[in-house]
């Protein structure tokens, strides 16, 4: 069938089942919405405000559904404003394709306007890129694109189009999911190894191997990472741990993979991680990591690292094994094949006396209640309260982050959707946005601070126009919290360009934007507020007053053994 | 900071537009500057294999390996033994400004095997292939001439013996599993 590139694109997203697209056009990239727009009813658009709250939006949906995400810009200005996403969507092992389209073939390397070479720009932020300048190669790119970004390691792909190629005509063949493994360039990825992609096993003998450690152990300590929730591993997880008995500390990406609320639960690990996590690392004499990267935010001092034990990475990346924290074994796999595989040989086993001891410190901070101003475990509990326990939690980057981490629990995958490896600050409300999107019976909280929310608070206006509500919860504090804590601990108190003694008015901006807000600066006003939020399924802002010397606690610094607590 | 030592890696790669400059952002991420690099197509027309020469720590080295072994372009990389074959051509233009020094320079030619591929009044150019020491040797002792220009191929490398990049290890597979496209 002979059509136009655009119209190839949009059948090549079809044929991947992508039913939403977030983005925002320009002139490079007009002949794909042109055609995007005779797709209405099999393609919804998401016009955003910026492109980088497209690209969060993707990301969200993405890590919300497990689906592939899909985010269009234009060339120039377009691409270059997707780039912070990008780099989120790749440290967090999110699959994102990104579609953006370059100025026409005889304009490119003419510094043309809005001309960008955004492939080179992306290379060290994409899982593979594509610069498409063929229209008989396209289809072929879009199919490789989709499984590469949601295979293996998922990560985000990014393909640009010369606009010409959008409107040169080409044979366009439909080609179903299932054949494309088949066909084309992924048919011959696929035959550079002797391997069988369709069922990879993990080593039996890395498997038996780890098998005799743990029955060695007196002392196992289990991290659940990012590959848990990745890959969707966590009834695998459950019964992996509930079978050796170990103790569960997890990470931040890790937040879903393992339940919060599980007795096995040690809470968070790492610079903010409980006591008990910590104390457990530090004494463990096995620490297994399912799809942990040992980032420098929980090994932070990687020689003293869980010194007592043996260490096992389980991981699908090969390039993660000993790139942090050298270790003693791994077995590559995906996180869910691997521990079914360890679930059917592993004999059952008991440390109650090794729980006892990692049990005696505390898996959650305790902190001063009681003062007149609302505290941050206030807010937590009062949202853990109100609201339904499936809801959906996005958060931003910093204290709030740390706090919607330590004191909320989460019970699946992709119910904690946070910028865990790049720290993006502005993540949250175009993240909770996407995952609304592709959860809509879900109630969606968006976590943040003050700091955080006035860089993309114009997504506000997406969430009120597509009618997505979204909870948002402001920490406001009036300050750059972490770096602020950072001032106090380590800068001696020199608090410099941290405070935002400033606008705006965050309830005043919600109803600028038609959204509702209230602020609220005690444990009844929010209850009222949160209440009031659930029940009118339109987008809501609560700003909560906090003290600006709110810390995060307990914490460690970077570089330091991970029991060397500065504030408990 | 640990000791320097120069490695040498061979890599296979898929021989397409980006792919040079994807396997070269690795190293320069991690300020490392490419002492030496020779490409081209291999037996197989649609790979092309790239001998990369850096100054680097071991630990450096083993992590630059692995995170270009899970490029998706890349289809294995090999961290070369010392005992590695080693050459690399090196054309010198040397100055000969009478009958006397032409000689002399034909003279140290033909101890190191080098050819002479072009003469002029008032100079030589030679080619000499072998491993850096070798054509390290016959460049110092041309220096009191006067070397007017010079080039080198880079290294080119194979290991010694009937093994071959291709063969399929343990640990290739591990790499293979991450890109797995299913």
């Amino acid at each position: 069938m002979m059509m136009s590139g655009a119209k190839v694109l949009v059948e090549c997203l079809l044929e991947q089942g992508v039913d939403t697209v977030f983005g925002y056009p320009g002139g490079t990239i007009l002949n794909i919405y042109d055609e995007l727009g005779n797709y209405e009813k099999q393609i919804r658009h998401i016009l955003t405000s910026h492109e980088q709250g497209a690209a969060h939006a993707a990301d969200g949906y993405a890590r919300s559904t497990g689906k592939v995400g899909v985010c269009f810009a234009t060339s120039g200005p377009g691409a270059t404003n997707l780039t912070t996403g990008i780099a989120t969507a790749y440290m967090d092992s999110s699959p994102v394709v990104f579609i953006t389209c370059n100025v026409s073939e005889p304009l490119i390397g003419k510094d043309s306007f809005q001309e960008v070479d955004i492939t080179g720009i992306t290379m060290p932020i994409t899982k593979c890129n594509y610069l498409v300048k063929s229209v008989d190669q396209l289809a072929d790119i879009v199919r490789e694109a989709f499984a590469i970004a949601r295979s293996g390691r998922p990560g985000p792909v990014l393909i640009d189009i010369v606009k010409n190629v959008t409107s040169s005509q080409t044979d366009y063949t439909p080609l179903p999911r299932e054949e494309h493994a088949r066909n084309g360039k992924l048919a011959k990825l696929i035959q550079r190894s002797s391997q069988d992609f369709r069922t990879p096993e993990p080593d039996s003998g890395d498997v038996d191997r780890l098998v005799h450690m743990i029955a060695e152990s007196h002392r196992p300590l289990l991290i659940c990472g990012g590959g848990v929730v990745v890959g969707r591993a966590d009834k695998e997880f459950l019964e992996f741990a509930t079978k050796i008995d170990a103790p569960v500390a997890i990470t931040v990406m890790g937040g879903g993979g393992f339940k919060g609320r599980n007795p096995l639960t040690t809470g968070m690990i790492g610079m903010h991680g409980s006591q008990a996590s910590n104390m457990a690392c530090d004494n463990c004499d096995l620490l297994i990591a399912v799809g942990c990267r040992f980032s420098d935010r929980v090994a932070l001092d990687p020689a003293t690292f869980a010194k007592q034990a043996k260490i096992v990475q389980i991981d699908i990346d090969r390039a993660e094994i000993d790139k942090n924290v050298k270790t003693d074994h791994h077995i590559i796999g995906d996180a869910k094949r691997v521990l079914a595989v360890l679930n059917e040989r592993v004999t059952p086993a008991n440390h109650q006396s090794w729980k006892d001891y990692v049990f005696s410190f505390k898996t959650e901070t305790e902190y001063d209640e009681g003062g007149d101003t609302l505290t941050p475990k206030q807010i937590s509990s009062v949202i853990a309260k109100l609201a339904p326990e499936d809801s959906i939690v996005t958060t931003d980057v910093g204290q709030h982050q740390m706090w919607a981490i330590q004191h909320f629990h989460y019970d699946y995958p992709g119910q904690l959707i946070t910028s865990g490896g790049f720290g993006t600050m502005g993540f949250g409300l175009g993240a909770a946005i996407g995952a609304k999107i592709g959860n809509p019976d879900k109630t969606v909280l968006h976590i943040t601070g003050d700091g955080c929310f006035r860089m993309n608070c114009i997504e506000l206006a997406t969430e009120q126009y597509y009618k997505t509500p979204v909870i948002t919860i402001v920490f406001n504090n009036h300050t750059l919290g972490m770096v602020r804590q950072w001032q106090t601990l380590i800068y001696d108190k020199h608090y410099c360009a941290t405070t935002l003694d400033r606008g705006p008015d965050f309830v005043k901006l919600a109803d600028a934007y038609g959204l509702r807000g209230r602020r609220v600066t005690n444990v009844e006003e929010l209850s009222a507020a949160l209440t009031d939020a659930l029940q009118c399924q339109e987008g809501y802002v609560i700003d909560c007053a906090i003290d600006i010397d709110e810390m995060v606690r307990p914490m460690v610094t970077g570089g330091s053994a991970i029991t060397d607590f500065i504030v408990d | 900071m640990s000791t320097l030592k120069r490695y040498t890696l061979a890599v296979l790669v898929d021989n397409e537009a980006g792919v040079l400059s994807q396997v070269s952002r690795l190293f320069s991420r991690k300020g490392f500057n490419i002492e030496s690099l020779a490409v081209g197509p291999t037996d197989n027309l649609e790979v092309s294999r790239m001998t990369i020469d850096v100054l680097a720590d071991q630990d450096m080295v083993e992590l630059l390996c692995n995170q270009l072994r899970k490029m998706i372009p890349v289809h294995s990389v090999n961290l070369l033994t010392d005992a590695a074959i080693r050459r690399e051509l090196v054309l010198i233009k040397v100055a000969c400004s009478n009958s006397e020094t032409r000689s002399a320079v034909m003279q140290i030619a033909n101890i190191f095997r080098a050819s002479i591929i072009d003469v002029a009044h008032g100079g030589l150019t030679l080619a000499i292939i072998g491993d850096d020491e070798k054509t390290d040797a016959i460049e110092n002792l041309l220096k009191e001439f006067g070397i007017l220009e010079l080039v080198r191929t880079g290294i080119v490398a194979l290991e010694r013996g009937i093994t071959t990049i291709n063969d399929n290890t343990k640990e290739k597979g591990e790499f293979n599993y991450g890109k797995n496209v299913l």
